[in-house]
Order: structure tokens, then sequence, then C-alpha cells
């Protein structure tokens, strides 16, 4: 017995995208953020810069559609085998988005003069980002139900 | 070096947290047996336990067991979850499956105390929630969490 009118079921999900590919972007990820970490004052700020662009990139688009996933296409996925199951493009969206914020946040309070702002947002979207790309893990996905509550209670 | 010490530190928490998360999905926890007999015998049973019809989940209910879960849009493991507890209820005539959007069951989220997506509760055939699989859930945690289906008492439905 299956009830197919839910929303949450694959049957109305738009077109599958490979699982591998936001794990591998998220990697790309880490590794950025690390060396925000480890650059002195105004680089940092740079390339933190480019992390919120890459973000602002992959909520607008899909992940998919950020530069990240253009490396994955091109240069890691034609070394390996297709993939076994396909996944929903919304879930890596959605986070995202939520490294968008996170990110975002930091940038500015950074652009605002609040210098340990960019060392704090890139440790908080290091951790997500590392998470999702060694143990598949979404953190932005775990707490979305967390974020609806609270939305609810508050209308 | 203090930046490097910080990011192992950061690197050091995460992995932690991954650990612990992975270790956790597709856990069962049984509702406190004691808690189940003391609403079964109860004179204003079935009201003083948690139950849910097949109104309320949208389907009818399974002779052994229901898998009712809440999944999320934005929630990749709720897709494995889904075509695994799929294809156990193709499997066995006498199990169901549903599964409910958290954004549209927010009064069983709140009910059930609903934390993350997906949370599977077990129902038993009379539609009480017996226990809960918390996250991903593969096809070994959810044969183990029939397995641990609390004998049916007497006042049951046939």
């Amino acid at each position: 017995m299956s009830n197919p009118q839910s929303a949450a079921a694959p049957a109305d999900a738009p077109a599958g995208i490979d699982p591998r590919g936001p794990r591998v972007g998220a990697g790309i990820t880490a590794v950025l953020l690390i060396v925000v970490l480890l650059l002195p004052s105004p680089a940092s700020v740079v390339v933190l810069a480019v992390v919120v662009a890459s973000f602002a990139l992959g909520a607008v688009r899909g992940v998919g559609g950020t530069w990240q996933g253009a490396v994955y296409r091109r240069l890691v996925r034609p070394r390996l085998a297709a993939p076994t199951e396909l996944e929903d493009p919304r879930p890596p969206r959605f986070a995202q988005l939520v490294g968008l914020v996170i990110t975002g946040l930091g940038l500015l309070l950074a652009l605002f003069g609040v210098a340990w702002a960019v060392p704090v947002a890139a440790a908080l979207a290091l951790v997500a980002a590392f998470l999702n790309a060694v143990f598949g893990l979404c953190l932005g996905c775990e707490m979305y139900l967390l974020g609806v509550r609270l939305r609810s209670r508050a209308a | 070096m203090t930046r490097l010490l910080l990011i192992a530190a950061v690197l050091a928490v995460a992995t932690a947290i991954g650990l612990w998360w992975r270790a956790r999905n597709g856990r069962y926890t049984a509702v406190d047996p004691t808690v189940l007999a003391a609403a079964d015998a109860a004179p204003d049973f079935p009201a003083a336990t948690e139950q849910l019809g097949p109104d309320e989940i949208g389907a009818p209910l399974g002779s052994r067991a229901t898998f009712v879960q809440l999944s999320s849009e934005v929630c990749a493991p709720c897709r494995r979850t889904h075509a695994v507890l799929e294809t156990l209820v193709a499997e066995h005539d006498d199990l169901a499956h549903v599964d409910l959007d958290v954004t549209e069951h927010l009064d069983l989220v709140r009910r059930f105390h609903v934390l993350r997506t997906p949370t599977t509760l077990l129902l038993d055939p009379r539609g009480v929630v017996v226990g809960r699989l918390s996250g991903g859930t593969d096809r070994h945690h959810a044969l183990a969490a029939l397995d641990r289906l609390p004998v049916t008492s007497p006042r049951s439905t046939p």
C-alpha cells in the first residue's frame, strides 16, 4: 500500500541529479573556506566573497549551475562510473541557500568593520561543507523542520 | 600556527558530529512498554494513548504494522527511506506505508514532537504508535523495528 498523493513522494519531483556532484562541490567549498581561515585580513574577505558568490549561484540555479558543479562534470564525473541512483535537486539547492545565509552574513558584517565575523562565518560554513562532503549530511536540511515549526508558531 | 590548530579543531568537531549523526540514523526507539500497557488498561482507551486512524494518515492501516513516514521537500534521506519502505511493504501484504509532508501535517509534527526528517512512526494494527525510527532508514533498520513490535493485547481488533 502506498500513498502517492504526498508532496514528498518522488513522483512529482524534478529530474534527478548525480548525488556525488553536490558532495564534490562541498569538498571544493570546504578547501576554499580553509583558505579563508588561513589568509590574513583583506585577502580572506576576498576569498569569502568568492564563496558567497558561489553559494548565490547555487541557490538561484541549483548545484549544477555553480562553477563547482561544472568542475565536477568536466573533471570528475568522466572518471567515475555512472551513478547508481539519482537525487532530488531540491535538498542540495536548499543547502546552498543555507550556506549563502551563513557566509553572506559574515561578509556583510566584515564590510561593516566586524573583523571576527569572517573566521566565525568561515568556520561554521566549513563544518557544514565538511559534513556534506565526507558524510553526505546536509546540516541545513536537518534543521529545516525546526525552521518550519518556528515559522508556523510565529504566524 | 594558531590558525592551523583552529582549523584542526573545527574539522574534529565536524567529524564528531558526522559520526554521531551516522550512528543515530535509522535507530528505533520504542514507546515505553509500561506506558503502552497502562494506556491499554485505562478505561478510556483509546483516548489515553497516542493512536492514529486511517482518516488521519489518509490510508488504511496494515494488519500487522503501519509505517507513517514524515518527510520534507529538502530531505534526500527521505527519498531513500521512502523507497526502502515501499519495497518492504510490497513484499508483505500485512504492512502499510504512508509518506506525509511535514508542512502539510504540522499537527502530527507537534503532537509527536518530531524534530527531524525523516521520522517514521511505527503503528500497531490498532493504529497505536508503538515506536519511531529517526533519520534515514534502511531495510535492516525497518526489519529490526518490526521485530520489536509488542505482542498485541487481547483488546486489539482482529
